[in-house]
């Protein structure tokens, strides 16, 4: 989440769902909270018993819009030009929140004189490398400081010549910017201010220029908002702004899943602070996460480029040793200064006494990534032959990823695929069942993948936790033993461990020490020979010479602590699982602070020593949160204060502090370097430092503002199996988004075997309105076939007056609406909407674009078998798309 | 002693005969203002009282897969989608699009509405499923709401054309009737029942009916306040024909809008006129043969 990681310093939603109670207004935005996020939609209703205002902006109209006061259709892909416009209303207005603004953002620092914004530019900021499609940050840089490495660590690797990619847009990202999930970008010093922001170089005066083009009229033209709905939005979000009010912000993937995502959320990191909307009850920007514990599995990854607590994984060779790991980021001022007490404490977690100062904390074990790794490269080279086994686990990427077709040609090219589910999944049977099959392009027989399913545990059968939406670690108790051979994960791979360690022992051979010095003793209970998930805890939680830890603070880099995941130090406080914790709301605060654990240390709404002035009083009575109490000479309040307990307000960094030391006592962004919000990000992203609006990769009009159409770094891969409807063609002339209801769960494991759900939702539909169907003679309930250049798929029609037609540069623009959840097994069935997707990423996080598309749509079902090739043959010869072939 | 089959009644359980001291009289108030359709309670209800799937059939009615209540469906979340041509008034009402613009070849700018609503059986003050049944299976529980009991009844099918609102129905190879209980395994125990336990947003609120009541009227007039002229509260009177429901709505329309009867009248209320009437005939008639045979005399 590199969006809020650049802007604040973490990567996660800075506020957590039972705060929306206190907003005056919320806007939800890339977002379908009703349908998607049920539970925590509780608290949005209680606002707006409350008197809040609610305005869901969406393409669709849908279970969000239909409870909102105000629903703002706007076309899927537009988002950062409403956006934008909403943060020019601000600055031409100057409605921004200007103490907040000048005390607690980057408004006031000074650029370089040779940074060139894209408005010089025609769309590219400066430093933009045009053979690598990569940007040099050195211009974006404050004046006078030195600009670490950001995004990216970017270099060109031999070896990533995938054949028919594009020259140089595969060019080794390693994606550093997933690691501002704890800690925001690297800068080396300081920058100059000036606090009366006339500066024709500060911040405030370049974001100002940056935007000024950004017009209700530009809104209208590309978003096909009109003006009055707009001024609606505009008028309610900065009335319900500054010290006595706050107006929340609510995303999900409707943001992220973009060529520019991480961009939209800069824009509404960027609105919101100017605002002074974070770090203040009732505000806040709430990142919905995708389903149960996507924050913990970024928190300890799942991903390729970072370690447990945003640590990055070290790289080939650039991190030959500890010292030079942690040099980018030794010196620097911020929390993520102590950056060698973290690293050190997790190899101690993983290797324990082997891990000692004389060998370099076993930092030589650590794997190493030399480019992108990420879900869709490695797909392709699963399809090229060199990555052979794979480990599918709650995932369906046979339907439930972008270009479905691609991932299970990938996975029919593999020695052995392992898929660990509850129910026999698409990922589980594509190699007897699939599409290919039909078609012919596959058969079973030459499939030489070796598909092992081994049926997974759910959550009732085993003890763990979920890291939810708001950082909030809430622990589950096993209510029943799993059945017959279902197992949980943590047996899995920890059995899988003890048998491989057990493989190897004896080994003489160097490669196989990582393996065999593992702190690998975590218990084994019962019948199943379980291992313990509260052990497993304990060795997250960390401990150091006097038992566990309670605070990341305790952390040493001298080998004497231990932490698994050092946001994480403190769940298991005093050798209690904090997590487990459920003392009912209304016995408590209603922070709730004793409900389960969030980290850092408890924290619930980050940053919140902005919700008191520079002085450490509260903005306001009304908003009051956490301040400085001068008798007692430390931060108190509602939460747990987001910074140094005793740190006073006046407080001044010597010139060599580093650090913690190096933050003011009045600079709430304690992960910053400077301690502040970034509404300029002079490092750390790999698109740009401030949004600036491209249109979606497949889009049926061109870029109203720049010459340059689309995201300059985004990674598109032109080959044959991912081919790309060209821009602006007749053929696919209509705009789709994909979605998921609340009656199934994302790809469909969980929910389409199930009667009770699927017969709520029994089988895949499309949405239309009324004109788009007249205009391509589409019955309601009856079928219509969905084409892009990748496929053809068919869908029950649906026709609502939910879906809006909109007039965007000049002409009108029908979308259709596809829900993902499906596929051809389990109870409710169809096709999945993602087979329609290509694959086309975003820069910083390697997202795909999911959220906005070109198709056609026609009546009637798809052709089947081979058919279906010469119908896409067909469609791709009359579109101009080079021919399927090798 | 009969017992009442229309009209006003302060307590249906005392009127079963429960002695004082039963518990008050328990209900459901839907709030449909708040209801976002995620359809928790349908399943919640499904999954607590094991009752069967209905049928994964596409129905095309908006979201609504489910259709109605029945012998297998005890809550059922309507989901209505209306053109709304008024412009928008910011009253709280979901409404978009901005004031007609007759260059916009893009249609209409009019909004639209989407209501959801969570119908149940609406546990009758005064029950015709429950006064047809020749078996005692369906009965008034102390807590005053009307539950079948599956081991008794014979599936003979009187109580389905009684109700008026077309909730209770036979289970196809089962044979009995089946509907809601208010989850009267659960409210003994202290417990809500289970649509009301899952629903996210208190759409679904169960307590005692006097309470509700109370509730329901404070929320209308929050609702007028915001100038919701529309919302209205469906099955709240005691002077209705089913002497007011157990489980009653705040509606955003009018009742056949959800697919309710808007005039709902407890199909036995008639038999008290209907039996006096017969008896009437019943008596002429031996009157007249009477008058026959001593004629002739």
């Amino acid at each position: 989440m590199p969006g809020l990681g650049t802007s604040f310093g973490r990567g996660g939603a800075t506020t957590f769902q039972q705060d929306l109670q206190n907003a005056d207004c919320i806007v939800i935005q890339g977002s379908n909270m009703a349908e998607c996020h049920p539970v925590g939609f509780q608290w949005v209703m209680e606002a707006k018993r409350r008197g809040a205002k609610i305005i869901h902006v969406d393409p669709r109209f849908t279970r969000t819009s239909a409870v909102a006061d105000v629903h703002v259709p706007l076309r899927a892909g537009s988002d950062i030009v409403f956006l934008g416009a909403l943060v020019n209303h601000v600055l031409q207005n100057e409605l921004d929140f200007r103490e907040y603004v000048v005390a607690y953002t980057n408004a006031s620092a000074i650029l370089r004189d040779d940074y060139a914004d894209p408005e010089d530019l025609d769309g590219l900021f400066s430093g933009f490398d045009k053979d690598n499609r990569t940007y040099d940050h050195t211009t974006w840089a404050y004046e006078d400081a030195e600009a670490a490495a950001a995004a990216g660590d970017r270099q060109d690797h031999p070896g990533d010549d995938h054949p028919g990619d594009h020259g140089g847009e595969q060019h080794g990202e390693t994606a550093r910017s997933e690691s501002y999930g704890s800690g925001g970008a690297t800068m080396r010093a300081k920058p100059h201010h000036d606090p009366t922001l006339q500066h024709p170089r500060c911040v405030y005066q370049v974001l100002k220029r940056h935007f000024a083009r950004y017009t209700p009229e530009l809104v209208q033209d590309v978003c096909g908002v009109p003006p009055e709905l707009f001024a609606e939005v505009a008028d309610a979000v900065t009335r319900n702004s500054g010290r006595e009010r706050t107006t929340a912000f609510c995303y999900a993937v409707g943001w992220t899943q973009h060529t520019v995502g991480a961009q939209y959320i800069r824009t509404a990191s960027i609105l919101q602070s100017l605002l002074g909307n974070i770090g203040r009850p009732g505000g806040g920007i709430l990142a919905l996460r995708g389903h149960a514990s996507i924050q913990g599995s970024t928190d300890i990854p799942t991903l390729f480029n970072i370690l447990p607590g945003y640590i990055p994984m070290p790289h080939a060779e650039k991190h030959l040793d500890l010292d030079r790991f942690v040099a980018e980021d030794s010196g620097k001022t911020g929390f993520w200064g102590n950056m060698r007490a973290y690293t050190v404490s997790l190899l101690k977690a993983y290797w324990g006494e082997h891990a000692t100062a004389t060998n370099d904390y076993c930092f030589d074990y650590l794997p190493r990534i030399t480019g992108n790794h990420g879900t869709y490269d490695t797909v392709m080279r699963q399809i090229k032959g060199e990555c052979k086994g794979y480990f599918v686990v709650g995932e369906n990427p046979a339907v439930g990823s972008a270009n479905a077709k691609m991932q299970r040609l990938g996975m029919a090219n593999l020695d052995w695929l392992v898929v660990r589910d509850f129910q026999l999944i698409e990922s589980a049977t594509f190699w007897k069942d699939g599409p290919e099959i039909e078609t012919g392009e596959l058969t079973t027989e030459e499939i030489a993948t070796e598909v092992f399913f081994l049926p997974a545990a759910a959550h009732t059968e085993k003890d763990g936790s979920f890291t939810n939406t708001q950082r909030l670690l809430q622990w589950h108790h096993k209510a029943v033993e799993p059945p017959g051979e279902a197992r949980s994960e943590l047996w899995f791979y920890y059995h899988l461990g003890k048998i491989i360690r057990e493989k190897l022992a004896g080994s003489t051979d160097v490669r196989d020490r990582p393996l065999l010095d593992l702190a690998w003793d975590y218990g084994e209970e019962g019948p199943l020979a379980e291992p313990s998930a509260d052990l497993v805890l304990a060795e997250i939680n960390g401990s150091g010479p006097d038992g566990p830890l309670s605070s990341y603070t305790e952390l040493k880099d001298d080998g004497s602590t231990s932490s698994g995941c050092w946001i994480y130090c403190g769940v298991r406080a005093e050798g209690v699982n904090q997590a487990a914790r459920r003392k009912p709301g209304k016995e408590q605060t209603w922070v709730a602070p004793e409900w389960g654990w969030a980290w850092p240390a408890n924290r619930r709404i980050l940053y919140n020593r902005a919700s008191a002035d520079p002085d450490g009083n509260p903005w306001s009575e009304r908003k009051r949160y956490v301040w400085w109490d001068a008798e007692e000479e430390k931060w108190t309040g509602a939460d747990v204060p987001d910074f140094e307990p005793t740190k006073r307000p006046d407080y001044e960094p010597p010139v060599d502090a580093r650090a913690q030391d190096g933050i003011g006592g009045a600079e709430p962004f304690i992960m910053q370097t400077d301690g502040r919000a970034w509404l300029f990000a002079p490092a750390g992203l790999a698109d740009g430092p401030m949004p600036t609006h491209y249109e979606p990769f497949e889009s049926p009009v061109d870029n109203a503002l720049y010459g340059q159409r689309e995201n300059p770094t985004r990674e598109a891969y032109d080959r044959p199996d991912n081919r790309y409807n060209p821009a602006g063609s007749d053929v696919f002339p209509f705009v789709f988004t994909t979605y998921r209801l609340t009656e199934h769960h994302t790809a469909g494991g969980m929910s389409r075997t199930l009667p009770y759900l699927s017969e709520l939702q029994p089988e895949f539909f499309c949405e239309v309105s009324p004109a788009l169907a007249e205009q391509r003679g589409l019955e309601h309930m009856g079928w219509a076939t969905i084409v892009s250049a990748r496929t053809a798929i068919e869908a029950r029609v649906l026709v609502t007056e939910r879906m809006k037609p909109l007039r965007v540069r000049g002409r009108i623009i029908h979308q259709v609406g596809l829900p993902y959840h499906w596929g051809p097994n389990g109870l409710s069935t169809g096709d999945a909407a993602n087979e329609l997707l290509s694959v086309v990423l975003d820069p910083n996080v390697h997202i795909q674009e999911a959220k906005a598309a070109t198709c056609d749509i026609r009546p009637g079902r798809r052709p089947r078998g081979p058919g279906l090739l010469t119908f896409m043959d067909d469609y791709r010869r009359r579109a101009g798309v080079p021919e399927e072939g090798p | 002693m009969g017992n009442r089959l229309s009209g006003p009644l302060d307590d249906p359980a005392q009127d079963a005969g429960y002695p004082g001291g039963h518990p008050p009289r328990m209900g459901f108030f839907t709030d449909t203002s708040v209801c976002i359709g995620c359809k928790a309670c349908e399943v919640a209800c499904k999954e607590w009282n094991s009752v069967p799937e209905d049928g994964i059939d596409l129905l095309g009615l908006s979201y609504d897969n489910t259709g109605e209540l029945s012998a297998n469906t005890w809550r059922h979340v309507a989901f209505v989608e209306q053109k709304v041509s008024a412009p928008a008034v910011d009253i709280g009402m979901p409404t978009i699009g901005a004031p007609k613009q007759t260059d916009d070849q893009s249609g209409d700018r009019d909004g639209v509405r989407w209501l959801m609503s969570s119908d149940v059986c609406k546990h009758c003050t005064h029950a015709a499923c429950l006064d047809v049944c020749p078996t005692g299976s369906l009965f008034r529980t102390e807590f005053g709401t009307v539950v079948v009991q599956d081991d008794i009844c014979n599936g003979c099918g009187y109580c389905v054309p009684a109700c008026p609102y077309g909730v209770i129905g036979k289970r196809e190879g089962d044979g009995r009737a089946w509907k809601c209980t208010l989850c009267y395994d659960r409210i003994g125990d202290g417990l809500q029942p289970a649509c009301a336990t899952a629903c996210p947003t208190e759409s679904i609120q169960y307590g005692p009916l006097d309470e509700l009541r109370e509730r329901a009227d404070r929320r209308l007039e929050e609702l007028h306040e915001k100038g919701v002229e529309q919302a209205r509260l469906y099955g709240r009177d005691p002077d209705d024909g089913v002497g007011g429901d157990g489980a009653f709505f705040l509606l955003l329309d009018e009742p056949e809008v959800y697919g309710l009867p808007p005039d709902p009248v407890v199909t036995t209320r008639d038999l008290p006129a209907m039996w006096k009437r017969a008896a009437v005939a019943a008596a002429s008639v031996a009157a007249g043969v009477a008058w026959a045979f001593l004629g002739r005399s």
